[in-house]
């Protein structure tokens, strides 16, 4: 079993009292909880300090630890040969074990089903995974599969930690941030309580083309000086494929031209937008005879772009 | 090590949730539940109807609201003022994205 020092983890003394615990815990808990913290490790660290807490914050479950000794961090090490008669552990398989499950079955703990304990109902734990996926899975619908290590009560009714796979399907119409819920696909229940939940939380990977704004979708159309004044007809790459699209004369950069329809597809059989964004691009060199086509133009047109910008100065 | 093939649902307002069923599946009690729908932290579907419904989201919000009461040790209207404030900070996030999208890529 290897060693992990609660102590060290919050960041106290091993002589802390209660009180000083309970705001170590409370100072790391909102500096890494899943749900106020923008840290991505945040969530593993919050873990580790909760079960941390979880253990020191009850006077019989931190008498135990401490009785554990003291060892290095990740550390072999089995409980003394008294240890297990003394906290109602003695048939726990020690090398296989982790830590939290020495202290699972001691007063206010969880999972309290290990023999002689209380046959209360306990609802198997939720789960919560973010599972990216590319935005072509998101318009097609997908399977993917998610490697989980789930805690399940063994046939003597300890805690384990299982490794477990999923197939997830997940169907055609997912937005960035969207969640699904698989119901009873969490922790086995025990004593009769229902199995956990498995929460996905969806998010899409950036595109190299397009932008995503709920179903709708933006990307970038680079026109000539030339095609946005005249007009042009273009092909346009969309999720479903190529497509026309008419780029009508006199198009501002900026302008956003809508294909209907050519979005993510939505969950009522219908589908968000696509919207091109039209961007005029110069070139970055240009040869002698474009040159003088530019100043032919520049002479004979009384375009001024600046009339209302000039006003205000 | 198993492998399932377990269809997945939408948390979103086609699919509803019975206060009872909010309860279960979150862990919060029904009274408790009941002191988030009084501070506006939770909306039931219909408030006015004898029996209350949620729509999906609303299943998020709990299991927020239950996992920051157990974190932090809060009262009711504690958590009610977090979740609120995190539902805020999560649309605001949202705009922020979908105005994001739209502007051309070289002006990101």
């Amino acid at each position: 079993m290897k060693y992990k020092d609660y102590y060290n983890i919050l960041g106290v003394d091993r002589s802390a009292s209660a009180e000083v615990i309970k705001k170590a815990y409370r100072k790391l808990a909102h500096k890494y909880h899943p749900d106020v913290s923008k840290d991505p490790a945040g969530e593993e660290k919050f873990k580790e300090v909760a079960e941390a807490y979880e253990t020191l914050k009850n006077p019989e479950k931190r008498s135990a630890y401490d009785q554990l000794g003291s060892h290095r961090p990740g550390e072999d090490f089995r409980p003394p040969p008294d240890w297990g008669q003394q906290y109602g552990n003695s048939q726990h398989g020690f090398d296989e074990a982790d830590l939290a499950d020495l202290f699972a079955g001691l007063s206010g703990g969880r999972h309290r089903a290990g023999p002689g304990g209380a046959k209360i109902r306990m609802p198997g734990q939720d789960y919560d995974v973010t599972a990216q996926i590319s935005l072509e899975d998101a318009y097609r619908g997908t399977q993917i599969e998610l490697n989980l290590v789930v805690t399940e009560p063994d046939a003597k009714g300890f805690m384990r930690r299982e490794p477990r796979t999923f197939k997830v399907n997940i169907p055609k119409g997912a937005s960035d941030g969207q969640r699904l819920r698989l119901a009873g696909k969490g922790g086995k229940g025990m004593n009769g309580g229902r199995d956990g939940d498995l929460y996905l939380n969806i998010m899409l990977k950036p595109h190299s083309q397009f932008r995503v704004s709920g179903h709708d979708l933006y990307l970038d159309l680079p026109l000539a000086p030339w095609e946005a004044v005249l007009g042009a007809t273009l092909e346009v790459q969309t999720l479903g494929g190529p497509v026309r699209l008419k780029v009508p004369a006199n198009t501002q950069a900026g302008q956003q031209l809508r294909l209907a329809g050519r979005g993510l597809p939505t969950r009522q059989d219908k589908a968000g937008n696509l919207f091109a964004i039209a961007q005029i691009v110069v070139p970055v060199t240009s040869t002698e005879r474009e040159r003088e086509l530019f100043e032919q133009l520049a002479a004979a047109s009384k375009f001024d772009p600046r009339g209302p910008f000039q006003r205000e100065v | 090590m198993k492998s399932e093939h377990p269809e997945a649902i939408w948390l979103n307002e086609d699919h509803e949730f019975s206060l009872a069923e909010l309860a279960e599946l979150s862990g919060m009690p029904e009274s408790d539940l009941r002191e988030l729908v009084d501070y506006g932290a939770i909306t039931p579907v219909c408030p006015e109807a004898p029996t209350w419904t949620f729509g999906g989201q609303c299943l998020l919000t709990v299991r927020t609201a239950y996992r920051l009461r157990v974190s932090f040790d809060l009262e009711p209207h504690g958590v009610a003022l977090t979740v609120s404030l995190l539902d805020r900070i999560r649309e605001l996030e949202a705009q922020l994205r979908d105005l994001s999208a739209q502007l051309p890529r070289h002006s990101r």
